[in-house]
């Protein structure tokens, strides 16, 4: 039987998804929906995949037992360690899966569009292993406060080009990539997360999928269960997410939590808490959840984390939400800031901020001890360290 | 049947230009719809300014940023096309993202596009497949017709059905692009009109996208049933206001 979860021919989840695209595009998107699932299933695929995860982005990721983080939240905790990919999240996963069906295809421009720079800094790493040409689009805003992710992109050599439209971050970047990709129909657009018109969304979380993959043999390895309590995953787009739920989506005894960035606070205004804030609506191609005001207008979102601060969320997301599979929690900018801190000082591990969102729910969790949580470490902090110095005195 | 059927079956080389509603001015509306009418433009399509525009160049995002900033929204649009209705007889074609409708409610935009007289819709982010899914037999409870684009790229298969599924005009994207003037028509832009007009359609073909001054309107109106300006009329419109639109249009014809 086909999993609920999984889209239908038109790339719906329930009432979310489907390609709302300008005729411009149909012919590439057409493309790739007629190709990709046979890509990926392919064996020729899967061998030169799994293997440039294995040798090249250092997968399997570690299944870490966080001891004192337990003791702390009196829970058995562990830890799905996304940052030691190579590059630093679980953003590669889907790099290297999308260059190679992008070869398939017979594509040599990519662009892509980052809010972190963390998929910019993925997409730019894999065009330098296959020697393509590589362009990132990315919010003015967001090249300010994710230089160092700027610098490597440049120095992996791609062209990275500002976006100085509306609120100059991810919603912004993204725009600009579509808007440069109906121009240049020859193009590949290597799409960051599980957003956009059907198949994107699909094909993302079927590349993001090896992290719950892992945890499955993983937790079965440490437990003997593969099933773990509880999944906790931050979601702006939501691959990670999608990713760390993918194969548990049908265990409904695994409670999965997505935890969105709530910014300066769910109701302040500044806040990028879609499910919370949000409608149904069409951003990006694709009809999910979304941040906008009477007339339709997208909201310009806020959150401390760039790669949190996006008015939409991905149509399986709206879906698990809409269903209550999934729980949707939120952390603030500050809550995230005292995590990050907090995992800093007692596991001697510096998470990206977009992650701190996803341990700063843990104390509003009700725990208990032989609960075994799992929680997504989908990037390490280095490219924030600039806001966690300035942050420092707090 | 859809007003402008008369109008393709009555003239050639017709003339449409394209505004963002509320631009420059949240009041110049109805001034600017006026202005277009007295001097015979055939039929006017009628921009609502949204935030996230995906198909549209830098002219037209800036003029729907502005337009946004002025106070322009769906119900304000419907109040001054409304209070042109009985005065105005050059058919309007309201050209919005398909968000605007969903959020608005679609039968209250559907019946408010009715109450202001309007029988033509274009939502470039409408594709096909969702059109005959739902959109289809929403838009006929409401006497509208919608309007596809093709491209440089669309398949004849995909022309042929799109030729079947409308019967206002079909929007012939002049190259593979978002809005905004190129200069010149190329060999290959010529070559794909050539192609598209040797189809047949039963539908009209009205070229846009890039169509700016004279020279690119006459050589459009040479493949097409006439042509539309946007982004040039923009421009226009930035530099003068509503003062010089008759010399714009004159100096297109």
């Amino acid at each position: 039987m086909k999993s609920k979860f999984q889209p239908d021919k038109n790339g719906y989840y329930g009432q979310f998804g489907g390609a709302f695209i300008p005729e411009l595009l149909h012919p590439n998107v057409q493309e790739l929906a007629d190709n990709y699932i046979q890509i990926i299933e392919s064996e020729a695929f899967q061998t030169e995949y799994k293997s440039l995860l294995k040798d090249y982005v250092g997968r399997p990721t570690p299944l870490y037992f966080a001891k004192r983080l337990s003791e702390k939240y009196g829970a058995t905790i562990y830890l799905k360690r996304e940052d030691l990919n190579h590059t630093g999240a679980h953003k590669v996963n889907n790099t290297i899966g999308q260059i190679l069906i992008a070869q398939k295809l017979g594509k040599t421009k990519i662009i892509a569009e980052t809010g972190a720079g963390q998929h910019g800094v993925a997409t730019a790493t894999v065009c330098a292993l296959m020697g393509l040409d590589c362009t990132v689009f990315m919010g003015e805003k967001d090249i300010v406060r994710q230089a160092p992710n700027v610098a490597r992109m440049k120095m992996l050599g791609a062209k990275v080009v500002a976006a100085t439209s509306g609120s100059k971050t991810l919603k912004d970047a993204t725009n600009e990539a579509i808007r440069y990709w109906i121009q240049h129909p020859e193009t590949f657009y290597l799409i960051g997360s599980v957003v956009g018109p059907a198949p994107h969304p699909d094909m993302v979380a079927r590349l993001q999928a090896i992290i719950s993959e892992e945890m499955k043999w993983q937790l079965k390895e440490k437990t003997g269960k593969e099933n773990p309590d509880t999944i906790i995953a931050c979601v702006g787009g939501g691959s990670n997410a999608a990713g760390a739920f993918y194969n548990y989506l049908d265990d409904e005894d695994v409670e999965l939590i997505a935890v969105e960035a709530a910014g300066l606070g769910v109701n302040s205004g500044e806040s990028a808490a879609t499910s919370q804030l949000g409608e149904v609506g069409v951003i990006h191609g694709s009809k999910t959840i979304l941040m906008q005001d009477t007339y339709g207008q997208i909201v310009e979102p806020y959150s401390i984390s760039a790669g949190l601060d996006y008015p939409g969320v991905g149509p399986l997301h709206a879906f698990l939400y809409e269903t209550k599979r999934a729980k949707f929690m939120n952390a603030t900018d500050n809550e995230a800031l005292v995590a990050a801190y907090e995992l800093t000082k007692i596991e001697g591990i510096i998470p990206a901020l977009e992650t701190a969102h996803a341990l700063a729910v843990l104390p509003k969790m009700q725990l208990k001890k032989d609960q075994v949580v799992v929680i997504n470490l989908s990037g390490r902090g280095d490219k924030d360290l600039e806001t966690y110095i300035n942050h420092l005195e707090d | 049947m859809n007003s402008l059927t008369n109008i393709f079956q009555q003239k050639k080389d017709l003339l449409s230009i394209f505004f963002t509603a509320g631009y420059p001015k949240l009041n110049d509306t109805t001034k600017i719809i006026e202005k277009l009418s007295d001097n015979s433009v055939d039929f006017i399509e009628v921009g609502l300014p949204y935030s996230d525009p995906l198909a549209d160049g830098p002219t037209i995002q800036d003029s729907s940023q502005v337009a946004l900033q002025n106070g322009m929204n769906l119900d304000v649009v419907f109040e001054q096309l409304k209070s042109i209705k009985e005065t105005n007889s050059t058919p309007l074609v309201l050209m919005g993202y398909l968000n605007q409708l969903l959020k608005y409610g679609e039968d209250k935009f559907c019946q408010a596009c009715v109450d202001c007289g309007i029988e033509t819709v274009i939502f470039p982010d409408l594709p096909m497949v969702e059109y005959e899914s739902h959109y289809q037999q929403l838009f006929n409870k409401y006497g509208l017709t919608n309007v596809f684009l093709i491209t440089p790229h669309t398949s004849e298969e995909r022309i042929r059905k799109i030729d079947a599924l409308t019967d206002a005009f079909i929007y012939v994207v002049a190259s593979a692009s978002i809005t905004g003037a190129k200069g010149d028509i190329s060999n290959n832009q010529i070559a794909y009109f050539e192609r598209v007009k040797a189809m047949n359609l039963k539908s009209s073909l009205i070229i846009g996208f890039g169509i700016s001054d004279n020279k690119t309107f006459k050589t459009a109106c040479k493949y097409a049933g006439g042509a539309i300006i946007g982004s040039a009329f923009i421009k226009e419109l930035a530099i003068n206001g509503t003062d010089k639109i008759s010399d714009f249009i004159t100096s297109i014809r």
